[in-house]
This record gives structure tokens, sequence and C-alpha cells, in this order.
């Protein structure tokens, strides 16, 4: 009986409980660089990024693909970078 | 059917959500219109103009992926395609948050217009989410609209908001402007209705609001919990669980896309008025 009420609240959660957990996520992320966006640097760490592959291999500025995912714990950035085939000597 | 979508061009038609006054409902129905489009298999972005205030992120429930905006696109520092987040429910379904950290300045026409036209090419519905008020934000959320959506409450402010944002539409507008382009095709969205209050006599009808305001009806919202509970948890009306004003957003966005639905209002009666003002404009 009480296993299954707990499995059914498992399975529905209260979104009032979403709301409050979403925001704290956010919100932790917004006010660490003090209200400013924290992602506010990632045009240019993109840039910088292209800048030091292109002292190796010739890519394009759309060749960069950058995603993010922000969690409680921790952020993970995703950066693709699509390589140019190489050329056939 | 999704092949015989993709095989035809997109349709490219730019649908603006505006209100004049705040805190009518613009953002909720973005999201619900446009996930409700996508859910229908057309391919279709909705973008947050309320530049500073970015909230349809939320709304959408894609808070934690945004990495460029809508701003860095036009100012050049990301390219279109890494500013969109693609939905994970819908693979439809594409968003363009907002800055929140630069000012409405930053939208210029010039920059509008290259995203719009860009997004053109890719999408059959570009759904554009303005900010409240009627200056350079909303402004720049209308301009290059094909149609708008005009978020009303029965409440006499916001209908008083609407007639000048219908006005507006037929003044500062890119179709307004050019010589024989055919005027932006306006409709009203009455939101947050209930039915019990117009019952008690405590809430104009539709009826009372679409005679003063004279422009075809798109559908009827009710006040409901549904629409709480769906923001809660960052997922737009018509995805969450069954709900009456899910299928009342259902229903509108099929008349948008140019198919009849006969008008539902839960709880009330048909008005006889807007039977009229919607037979006319269909
Ligand atoms: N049909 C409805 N029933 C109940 N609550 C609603 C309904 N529509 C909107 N709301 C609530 O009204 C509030 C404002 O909605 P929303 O943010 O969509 O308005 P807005 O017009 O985008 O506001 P702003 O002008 O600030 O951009 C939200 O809390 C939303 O949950
Ligand atoms: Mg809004």
């Amino acid at each position: 009986m009480s296993l299954f009420s707990f499995a059914r609240k498992q399975r529905r959660p209260k979104s009032a409980q979403t709301a409050k957990d979403r925001l704290q996520i956010l919100l932790a992320h917004e006010r660490s660089r003090g209200g400013a966006d924290e992602t506010d640097y990632l045009p240019m760490l993109q840039r910088d990024i292209v800048a030091a592959i292109r002292k190796y291999v010739a890519i394009r500025e759309q060749d960069v693909e950058i995603r993010m995912e922000r969690g409680e714990k921790m952020s993970s950035l995703e950066i693709n970078i699509e390589m140019p085939r190489p050329t056939p000597s | 059917m999704t092949v015989d979508l993709k095989e035809k061009p997109p349709l490219g038609r730019v649908i603006v959500i505006t209100s004049g006054k705040g805190g009518v409902g613009k953002t909720t129905s973005s999201a619900a219109i446009s996930a409700g489009l996508a859910k229908q298999g057309h391919k279709t972005v909705v973008i947050d103009f309320d530049v500073g205030l970015r909230n349809l992120d939320m709304t959408m429930g894609c808070e934690r992926r945004v990495v460029f905006d809508f701003i860095n696109v036009i100012q050049g520092d990301a390219r279109l395609k890494q500013a969109l987040i693609r939905d994970k429910r819908l693979e439809n379904l594409s968003i363009l948050p907002t800055s929140q950290t630069r000012d409405k300045n930053a939208l210029t026409k010039e920059g509008v217009e290259k995203v719009l036209d860009e997004l053109k090419q890719e999408f059959d519905y570009i759904i554009c989410d303005s900010p409240a008020g009627i200056e350079h934000g909303a402004q720049m959320a209308m301009y290059f609209a094909d149609e708008a959506v005009v978020v009303t409450n029965p409440e006499v402010s916001s209908v008083r908001d609407s007639d000048r944002v219908l006005g507006l539409l037929n003044s500062q507008t890119r179709r307004a402007e050019t010589a024989n382009a055919e005027p932006v095709k306006a409709q009203v969205l009455l939101t947050r209705h209930d039915p019990a209050r117009v019952q008690s006599g405590e809430m104009m009808t539709v009826d009372d609001v679409l005679e003063i305001l004279a422009v075809p009806l798109l559908g009827v919202i009710p006040e409901s919990p549904a629409i709480l509970r769906a923001s809660n948890t960052g997922t737009p009306v018509v995805l969450d669980q069954p709900s009456i004003a899910g299928r009342a957003y259902e229903d509108a966005v099929r008349r948008l896309t140019g198919t009849e639905v006969e008008m539902r209002i839960e709880g009330e009666r048909r008005p006889r008025l807007f039977q009229r003002l919607f037979g006319r404009a269909s």
C-alpha cells in the first residue's frame, strides 16, 4: 500500500517543487556573476578556441559548435569542432 | 506526412504575439502556439523579443541550455545555428532565446530582418514573443509580422491596450508602410477567460470584447490551473497532461493554420456576435 503510493509520488512530483528546483539551479548560476549573464564570455571563448585550433588546423568559424547544460552541482560545456577532411596527397 | 512537409519549401510565416499590457499571457501563448504548431508537423521557431527579461526559456523548459542568444546573432558574435536551441520533446521546434544583459536598443530593424530572413529559409512558422508595452522592443517584434495574435484579457485596461496595439499593427509595420501590401492579419486571442465570472456579470463576455475590438477571434483560453502547472515544469501547456486550456490552444493553432474549428468556450454558450465576426473573416 505505502509502497504503491510512494511509487506514484515518484512518478508525478508536485509541480511547485519542480518550479522551485528549476529556479534554484538557474538563479545560482545567474547570481554567480554578480547578476550578469554567466555565459557572457562564451562569444569570446569561442573566438579564442577557433584562434587556438587555427594555429594547427584550418577550420572555419562555423565548424565550432558550443552546447551547454547547467546542472545543480556542475555544468557541462560541450564543444564540437568539425575537422576538415584530410586533403588527398 | 513529415516527408511531404520536408519536400515543400518552408512557409516562412512571421507571427507576432503581442498585447500592449503586460502579464496577459503572451509568453504562455507563444510557448503553447509554437509547440502546438510543431506538434502538428510544422517546422517552428519561437523567438524571445523581451530583451533584458529572458523568460521564454523558462516557459519552454530550456533555460539550462542557453548558450548564445538573439542579440549575439544580431551583433555577429554567434551564428544563428549556434543560438537556436532544439526542443528535446519535438524535433520540429526550436527556440531562440534573448539576452539578459543587453537592453532593447540592441534590437535593430536591420538585425531583426536579417535573422528573420534566415529563419524563413528553414521554418514554416516564426513566432515572435513580444515584450509588453508599445516601445521599441514591442515595435521590433511586430515590424516584420505577417500576422498578429493580440492576446487580450476580458478586462478594461487590457482591451484598451489591445486596441492601441491594433492601431500600431495598421501603421507601424512593414506591411503598413509598403504600398499595396496586405495588412498584417490580426486576430484576438482572449485568455484568462472565466465563464463563471462572465455568468455572474463580473467579467465582460467574448461578445463584448469583440464588439469593441472588431477583429476576428482566434480562440478563447480559459483561466486554468493547468497554465501554472505547465510553467512550473517548463512545459508548453499543449505538451502537458490534457487540460481544457491545452485543448483551447490546440484549437487556436488549428485555426491559425487555416483549419476551420468550431469555437468552443467551455462552460459558456456561443454568443451570436462573434459568430458573425468570425464568419466574416474566414
Ligand atoms: N489562461 C491562464 N490561466 C491562468 N493563468 C494564466 C493564464 N495565462 C497566463 N497565466 C499566468 O499569467 C502570468 C503572466 O503570463 P505570461 O508571462 O505568459 O504573460 P506575458 O504577457 O508574457 O507577460 P509580460 O508582459 O511580462 O511578458 C503567468 O503567471 C501565467 O502563468
Ligand atoms: Mg512575456
